[in-house]
């Protein structure tokens, strides 16, 4: 198992205002200073200094990242699938669709599992007593399992504690937890019931507390619709991923609000992301019809999952347990099945008879489910035919 | 889809070049030597200008090809758009009501479209209020169009009384208007909404979700200034100073997790005794339930592959409690946990968790004291006198290391752990049942939600699995 690295901020007093934040540090006429993010925000938005211009600041920009992109090609010396070569290749798999639920009204738009590994919320776009909006494009089950996360149009995140008393309203009970300025388009818990992790249209993410509803942290830096988020499964659990409609994925440190890492090598927006198990790299799910993996430490994309003959855009992806299968969901009403370490592709899924908005591995790995705009949900699992 | 700056708002890209075709169609059937001969209608007892009568138009289709008859608005029908009314006279738009001042105001506010669409009825965008009376728009989207006219409100609140002003003239100029210019202004109102409606076959706004995009294309434009830049570059600064790694170790290290938890994974290569979802048979969920007397190998070799492994199955961390509480560093853990209560709880409890961590673990003389470096040691109380949810972040790391360094490796080699490996059981395969009309009957599992009371199953029974909630 290898060490991971570990990202340490630094608490203190801030050279410029004296408030304890967590620091940053910002360069003043070649002198380091330490900055909190408010002063550096500040000082950032203070204008132009004597001797730049907007075009002198874009060429410095541009030349910074040229480099950045030299760098990281330096320690680029093999590619997957060369390594790849000495694994052995996955046998024939047949997945057949366990249990087919029926129930909603109209097109499902997404779903989680909850940790028992049984049981699924999902929303839809149907008009529901309890819903105040029509779409509701993100829900999350809590971690114990006793309560649900869900929003939507109505750019707010809501919870509702879940209760099988007959006579009891669910929407009386319900929590406005997240306020943005658009929609809502993804919520997670994290490792607790008390804290949601949510993503809007108006290119927002943030942490919220779920029982004053205030919020403890926001991320800005996306420059487009935000369409996506996953938690890092790490040890340290204090990042996480995001995709949006400006065709970059970034990484954040949840407690300082800063963007850790970005990559920018989808062609079309990142519908979906996702880490891989151990925490090292991520997969994400674009309109541009190929999935791409990145890795975390090597800092750049090391995998593309492709072919010509798919030109629909996947709306979602996710790893089975192990990480060697990449299960996606595309808009031809297909899934598609992965094979993570050589690139190609295991196995094709039909069934749906419209696009598959969504698709979750359960936790255990047991099965995954995948929604769909034809109003139904599909648990499917796999025996695999082995090669002897 | 990637968003196109270029497009004018409230037009769907698709529309355009029907839209030029039309033009110059119409503008041809206006040519006074070529085109359709226009007269004024009669209709009961109002005139109305250059109207067309089918059959002229379709025999000037022969050099108006293109001619759709929805560009032609019936006088008569209202709304109906199929067919070609052959006798009844069309009134024909002129492309320059095409977009009249008024339509501006509404395609800039797109979220007026849906509604009117929806409601079937022509609404009025600019300053009245609609008449809730008789123009209720149909049931699902009230709120959301209630919500989108104030937001509308909102914008134009700061000329609300010019918006009055104007509306008022425009209806007292309405009023006074002749009944054929009304009669006329109204179908040209209604083949607007026709005319702007998405093409046949693509999917409608309600079909296709909120668009994405479009509105922060401009953001995306205003944010290029300088702050942009700069955060940029600072950005790119601070990557430069990230350690890598080189992609061969990276691609390395994927390659030994498949292969240590190929094993583990139900999907590659199955579970045992079976697939609950294959055989209906709950017992590799009872087996592998959260808290059970005898872990199975599979779970016992997990352990063994990380700490954090260990610590996230709960069975893995009790045994690990109890090896520590042997060797008498159990407040290590205990630390740890309080410290992972306080990061993840709510944000009314911070202060009273962290007092409670510190009297219990850090004050000199504490019950449970754990030993942290004294420069760990030194941060950690300076940042109590300030307390927030990550105060204790450095502390609980040093703990992690030293767990994870220390006393992980000695755990893996302990009898306890060596016992548990041989204890548990591998496991048989269960027969697969030949005859399906022998399945067990489904039972759906009792909610987590519930567990706390004691509550007869049948209470929350629904199908196995499902849980839809709209």
């Amino acid at each position: 198992m290898c060490d991971q690295t570990f990202l340490v901020n630094v608490f203190g007093s801030c050279d410029k205002c004296f408030k304890q934040r967590a620091l940053r540090p910002v360069f003043k006429k070649s002198q380091q200073l330490s900055y909190c993010s408010t002063c550096a925000e500040i000082m950032a938005t203070e204008g132009l200094h004597e001797n730049e211009t907007l075009a002198s600041l874009k060429s410095e920009a541009e030349s910074l990242k040229g480099k950045l992109e030299e760098e990281r090609a330096k320690l680029h010396d093999v590619e997957l699938h060369q390594v790849a070569e000495r694994v052995e290749a996955l046998g024939q798999f047949v997945m057949k669709t366990r249990r087919t639920l029926k129930g909603h009204g109209n097109k499902v738009l997404c779903m989680d599992w909850c940790k028992d590994k049984r049981r699924i919320v999902s929303s839809s776009q149907e008009h529901a007593v309890t819903m105040p909006c029509t779409w509701v494009m993100a829900c999350a089950y809590a971690p114990s399992g006793c309560a649900i996360a869900c929003g939507g149009l109505d750019n707010k995140c809501s919870v509702y504690p879940l209760t099988f008393d007959k006579n009891e309203n669910m929407a009386a009970k319900k929590k406005s937890v997240a306020m943005h300025t658009n929609y809502l388009s993804a919520c997670s818990f994290t490792n607790s019931d008390m804290q949601i992790l949510t993503a809007s249209g108006d290119g927002t993410c943030a942490l919220w507390d779920v029982e004053s509803g205030q919020l403890l942290q926001s991320f800005h830096g996306h420059g487009a619709d935000v369409l996506c988020l996953d938690l890092a499964p790490s040890e340290t659990g204090n990042t996480f991923v995001s995709g949006g409609c400006d065709k970059k994925a970034m990484v954040w440190d949840m407690r300082s609000g800063q963007c850790v890492q970005a990559f920018e090598t989808h062609e079309s927006d990142i519908n979906s992301v996702r880490y891989y198990p151990s925490g090292d790299a991520f997969a994400s799910g674009s309109d541009d019809a190929t999935c791409r993996l990145y890795d975390l430490r090597a800092d750049r994309e090391v995998a593309i999952y492709s072919k010509e003959s798919i030109i629909f855009g996947a709306s979602s992806v996710d790893f089975s347990l192990s990480g060697r299968l990449l299960f996606a969901g595309y808009n031809d009403y297909t899934i598609n099945v992965w094979d993570v370490l050589k690139g190609s592709r295991v196995s094709i899924l039909f069934g749906h008879e419209n696009r598959v908005s969504t698709l979750r591995v359960s936790p255990d790995g047991t099965a995954f489910c995948s929604g769909s705009w034809d109003h139904t949900l599909r648990v499917r699992d796999a025996f695999l035919f082995s090669c002897v | 889809m990637a968003a196109d700056p270029a497009r004018p708002p409230g037009r769907p890209r698709a529309q355009m070049p029907h839209l030029r075709k039309m033009e110059r169609v119409v503008v041809s059937m206006q040519d006074p030597d070529q085109g359709v001969k226009m007269r004024s209608q009669r209709l009961l007892v109002t005139v109305i200008p250059h109207a067309v009568t089918g059959e002229a138009a379709g025999a000037g289709g022969a050099c108006a090809p293109g001619l759709h008859p929805t560009s032609v608005s019936p006088v008569q029908a209202a709304t109906s758009c199929s067919g070609w009314p052959r006798s009844s006279a069309s009134r024909r738009r002129r492309p320059c009501t095409w977009a009249p001042s008024w339509c501006c105001m509404a395609t800039s506010t797109r979220c007026a479209t849906p509604a009117a669409w929806c409601s079937g009825q022509m609404r009025r965008p600019t300053g009245s209020r609609p008449r809730t009376s008789g123009q209720v728009p149909c049931g699902r989207l009230r709120s959301w169009t209630m919500e989108c006219y104030d937001r509308l409100h909102k914008k134009i609140s700061h000329v609300w009384d010019l918006v009055l002003m104007q509306a008022r003239e425009q209806l007292r100029a309405a009023k006074q208007r002749r009944k054929g210019d009304r009669l006329v202004i109204a179908f040209q109102e209604q083949t607007y909404w026709l005319v702007n409606r998405p093409p046949p076959g693509a999917p409608s706004v309600l079909e296709q979700g909120p668009e994405r995009g479009s509105r922060t294309a401009s953001h995306v434009h205003m944010t290029k200034s300088a702050d942009f830049y700069k955060r940029e570059i600072e950005y790119c600064r601070r990557a430069l100073g990230r350690t890598r790694v080189k992609s061969s170790v990276c691609l390395e290290a994927y390659l030994s997790f498949c292969d240590q938890h190929g094993p583990h994974d139900p999907l590659v290569l199955g579970c045992l005794p079976s697939n609950p979802w294959i055989s209906d048979d709950d017992a590799y969920w009872v087996m592998n339930a959260p808290t059970v007397a005898a872990p199975t190998k599979l779970r016992v070799e997990r352990w063994g592959f990380s700490f954090k492994e260990l610590l996230e199955d709960p069975m893995g961390r009790a045994h690990f409690m109890d090896f520590l509480g042997k060797e008498f560093s159990g407040e290590n853990l205990s630390f740890w946990e309080a410290c992972e209560e306080l990061r993840y709880g709510a944000q009314a409890q911070v202060p009273t968790l962290v007092d409670a961590v510190y009297q219990q673990f850090l004050a000199p003389g504490a019950a449970r004291w754990v030993n942290i470096d004294s420069r760990t040691m030194e941060r950690t109380l300076e940042g109590l006198r300030q307390p927030h949810r990550y105060v204790l972040d450095d502390a609980q790391l040093h703990i992690y290391m030293l767990m994870k360094k220390d006393s992980y490796p000695r755990f893996l080699k302990s009898d306890i752990y060596r016992g548990l490996l041989a204890e548990a059981g591998i496991l048989l395969e269960t027969k697969r049942r030949v005859f399906p009309f022998t399945r067990r009957p489904r039972r759906s599992s009792p909610s987590p939600a519930l567990l706390p009371t004691p509550v007869e199953p049948t209470a929350a029974s629904g199908p196995a699995g499902g849980d839809g909630v709209a």
